[in-house]
């Protein structure tokens, strides 16, 4: 530790806190921006000097995540959720309203500093949306009333937590519980059932169990958790990966409110099968309000020896769990930008081979799992291996939680045995006169109504738990333009396909949506898609073609209304681009514009 | 005994531990690339050397070489998307060659030329990127930055200064430098840093030597860049 002869700065103190260690990196800025509101260049500076790293280092970081400021933002900020559910709801209209009530345009701060109103990606509210952040405070259900509230309190300056405390309800909205849901678990009933059987009897329950990774990959956790175990390294790491980014995707955040204790004995399981002595969860920064919970969840398993060392009065088997937080970046809940992320740097996916089951954390064998495959094997801990894989299919065992919004009477949680047909879903919902279901969230699979009796599991359609509904009513362009919105917003810039090609593909489809789209343009936009199918680093680049290659396939005719009859129109308009000579000339007559884009014509 | 793969149809031998691109160079066959180095380890994220393994595009910059592999990179597939990446690449940025100091020793221009790239094909976005001239013997001109990040690992990694680093995401991803201020005068870069002389565009240019050697007898001018790359060992 560094000895100040003056008292520490505010900076000093957060930096102190965090042991000086420069792979804390991105917890200093999130704690630093809480006390000053931005990161100004001054403060990026002091960061650097007392972590004692290249100031260019810190300024990279500071830039990579949307919920870190390096511009000021309004004393009240406010985020709505952009996910194509919450504009289904109306979330447009409700932030214009709530604009134009502030007197403040999106993406501005106020002249008075107090308010900046902008869109973020979706928070994982689907089921009680609209939604938005205001100052990384989830607020659900909004209407027309409640932003006629917000600006009333807005302009009143009452602080947040004066606000009313219903604005700021999350409810689990659970309609279906099965094997995970109907849990009753003492904390350390399944630690206990493991620690008893010991290690290799409890890692051959895992493999008996055929357990696949729940957050979309589907990776046999036996096989990673065996593999890490096998590991050169004695400082083996557990990883929770609580970035669940996933567009229409809530399922962990019902774990983490109502489940912490099974998903930490998850990760304590795994330390035990592997023999890993630190654990981490990385919890998206929209999960940031569940932090206080999970905290002290944390403690009253240290405090009943489920953590910390001697676990369970095993000699030897010492185990403690931290919490990092993310600050709005996607991409992290790709493992290795999350690994990354973790070490306090820009989230960007690492080259594999070496995979993180030798080279992760820090370089160490590390074991990164889903929130819900890790609560899954409470499961197998407490019934073995053959009894959990009793339910579901033959390659996908188990049950699966699915985050159920859109078009249906009851969105919320519903957890089915793997192998559940999705018209069932979609009756168990209450959804009628359906049009498509997106399952797996952006990146995933655009089912039309032929497909409906596929069936969700890995043999067949996938998911990490999104399954977004959309009735006769909406357009399926207007969906996979939000989707590839969203890929541009959240492509993390470093291969060219992806940082460029996502650009180029929300081009084109802005380009169509505004009239001005021809059959080339359906051609670029194929040929865009196989760059990024084929040439980009990471999953994120690859799945950004999904939404638009479906609904191209699928419902193409959604795509040609909206065609010219020509082979070429230029995304570029002359007439407008005179509008600065008419302007300047204060002339709009007839003669002053193209003759035939003449107003009126 | 080595091993081997084959590469392109032709047999290519390899040592353990290396990739396909160091393995196929060694046995003089070119893969095109602008942020591999033979300093640095590799990169992979220019794409330029994508390659076709059992079906799968693979950046063979990184991917070790195994026995009986068979890849395939000079084929009209692989081009046709090497073209389009380095098409993407001239539209995000400003690209303007004929003013440029670089043309004719750019490495961009010269795969642009290789690749029988014949127009950008899609639209352009015009960034707004101001140029910093504050160090006395430097110039970056950020319009032709693509993001290699040579700079960024050569002044942090030989220089041990940190110059250079990338901040913001996605496409608005830009090159900074390590000052307040983010003048590059206000840096202790020095144009005898190896980050001073690795930019494969023109970013990072030296001042007053402007057009010393006269466009035509330039390293490109010649012979393109499969010839060249392959000559000086680089």
């Amino acid at each position: 530790m560094k000895s100040h002869e003056v008292p520490p700065t505010p900076v000093g103190r957060i930096v102190d806190r965090h042991g000086r260690h420069a792979n804390r990196l991105l917890q200093v800025l999130i704690e630093v921006q809480d006390d000053s509101g931005w990161l100004s260049p001054a403060v990026i500076t002091e960061i650097a000097r007392e972590l004692s790293i290249p100031r260019s280092r810190v300024e990279g970081v500071a830039g990579f995540y949307q919920f870190l400021h390096t511009r000021p933002v309004g004393r009240y900020h406010l985020l709505f959720a952009d996910n194509i559910t919450e504009r289904m709801q109306g979330s447009a209209e409700l932030m214009a309203a709530l604009c134009s009530k502030l007197w403040v345009e999106p993406g501005k701060v106020s002249e008075d500093g107090l308010v900046s109103i902008d869109t973020t990606s979706c928070i994982g509210m689907g089921d009680q949306g609209p939604a938005l952040l205001v100052n990384g405070r989830p607020l659900t259900r909004l209407s027309h009333q409640r932003v006629n509230q917000i600006a009333e309190l807005v302009r009143r300056e009452t602080p947040i937590e004066q606000w009313p405390a219903e604005f700021f309800r999350v409810d689990d909205n659970i309609h279906r519980r099965d094997a995970l849901l109907g849990l009753d678990m003492a904390p350390g009933a399944a630690l206990r059932a493991a620690i008893g059987a010991g290690r290799a009897a409890w890692m051959t329950q895992l493999e008996a169990s055929n357990l696949r990774g729940r957050g979309g990959a589907g990776f046999t956790t036996a096989v990673k958790w065996m593999a890490c175990r096998d590991a050169a390294g004695a400082d083996k790491v557990v990883v929770c990966n609580a970035d669940e980014g996933e567009p229409g995707t809530f399922k962990d955040r019902v774990l983490l409110n109502s489940m912490a204790d099974a998903v930490f004995e998850g990760m304590t399981l795994a330390a035990w099968a592997v023999g890993a002595s630190e654990g981490y969860l990385y919890l998206r920064g929209e999960y940031r309000y569940l932090l206080p919970a999970l905290q002290d969840t944390l403690a009253l398993r240290r405090a009943q020896n489920l953590l910390g060392r001697g676990i369970l009065g095993e000699a030897g088997f010492d185990f403690d769990i931290d919490i990092h937080l993310g600050a709005g970046a996607y991409v992290c809940g790709e493992e290795t930008a999350l690994l990354e992320s973790l070490e306090g740097k820009r989230g960007t996916p690492r080259i594999r081979p070496p995979f993180p089951v030798t080279h992760g954390y820090l370089g160490r064998p590390t074991v990164v799992n889903n929130v819900e495959t890790l609560a899954k094997t409470c499961l197998i801990a407490l019934h073995g291996g053959e009894a959990f894989a009793a339910t579901g299919t033959a390659q996908s065992t188990g049950t699966k939680l699915l985050s159920i919004s859109g078009d249906c009477a009851h969105p919320g949680i519903y957890e089915y045995p793997f192998g559940v047909a999705v018209e069932r879903v979609l009756e168990d919902c209450g959804a009628s006169d359906i049009q498509a279901v997106q399952v797996g969230g952006a990146a995933g699979v655009t089912l039309a109504g032929y497909e409906f009796h596929r069936r969700i599991a890995f043999e067949d359609v996938p998911t990490a738990g999104a399954f977004m509904v959309f009735d006769s009513s909406r357009d399926l362009f207007d969906v996979a333009r939000n989707f590839v919105d969203f890929f541009a917003h959240e492509s993390c810039g470093f291969c060219t396909p992806c940082r460029i090609g996502t650009a180029l593909l929300k081009k084109a489809m802005t380009k169509l949506a505004e009239g001005h789209g021809a059959k080339m343009d359906l051609a670029d936009i194929e040929w865009i898609n196989r760059l990024l199918r084929n040439a980009s680093h990471c999953g994120l680049g690859a799945a950004a073609a999904n939404p638009v290659v479906d609904t191209l396939l699928k419902f193409r005719p959604t795509y040609e209304q909206r065609l010219k009859s020509l082979d070429f129109e230029p995304a570029f308009d002359l007439d407008a681009a005179l509008a600065a000579a008419r302007r300047a000339s204060g002339r709009d007559d007839a003669a002053a514009h193209l003759a035939d884009r003449a107003p009126g014509s | 005994m080595s091993k081997q793969f084959l590469f392109d149809g032709r047999p290519v031998r390899f040592e353990e531990g290396q990739t396909i691109l160091q393995a196929a160079r060694a046995a003089g066959h070119y893969i095109p690339h602008l942020c591999w180095h033979p300093d640095f380890p590799p990169h992979g994220s220019c794409k330029l050397c994508i390659v076709k393994v059992a079906g799968r595009h693979v950046s063979s910059c990184a991917l070790p070489a195994k026995e009986g592999m068979e890849v395939e990179s000079n084929t009209p597939e692989i081009n046709g998307e090497r073209r389009a990446l380095v098409q993407m690449l001239f539209v995000e940025g400003n690209h303007f060659c004929p003013s440029c100091e670089k043309s004719g020793n750019c490495e961009l221009q010269a795969l642009a030329y290789d690749l029988e790239m014949m127009g950008e094909r899609f639209a352009h976005f015009f960034p707004d990127r101001p140029v910093d001239a504050s160090h006395p013997e430097m110039l970056l001109d950020f319009n032709r930055c693509i993001f290699c990040e040579l700079c960024v690992r050569a002044s942090r990694e030989v220089d041990g200064k940190s110059v250079f680093a990338l901040t913001g995401r996605g496409i608005h991803k830009h090159l900074v430098v390590n000052a307040e201020s983010g003048r590059l005068g206000d840096t202790d870069f020095s144009a005898d840093d190896m980050a001073a002389n690795i930019c494969p565009v023109g970013v990072i240019v030296r001042k007053r030597v402007g057009f010393a050697t006269p466009i035509g007898a330039r390293k490109y001018d010649d012979k393109p860049i499969h010839l060249v790359d392959m000559e000086d060992g680089k």
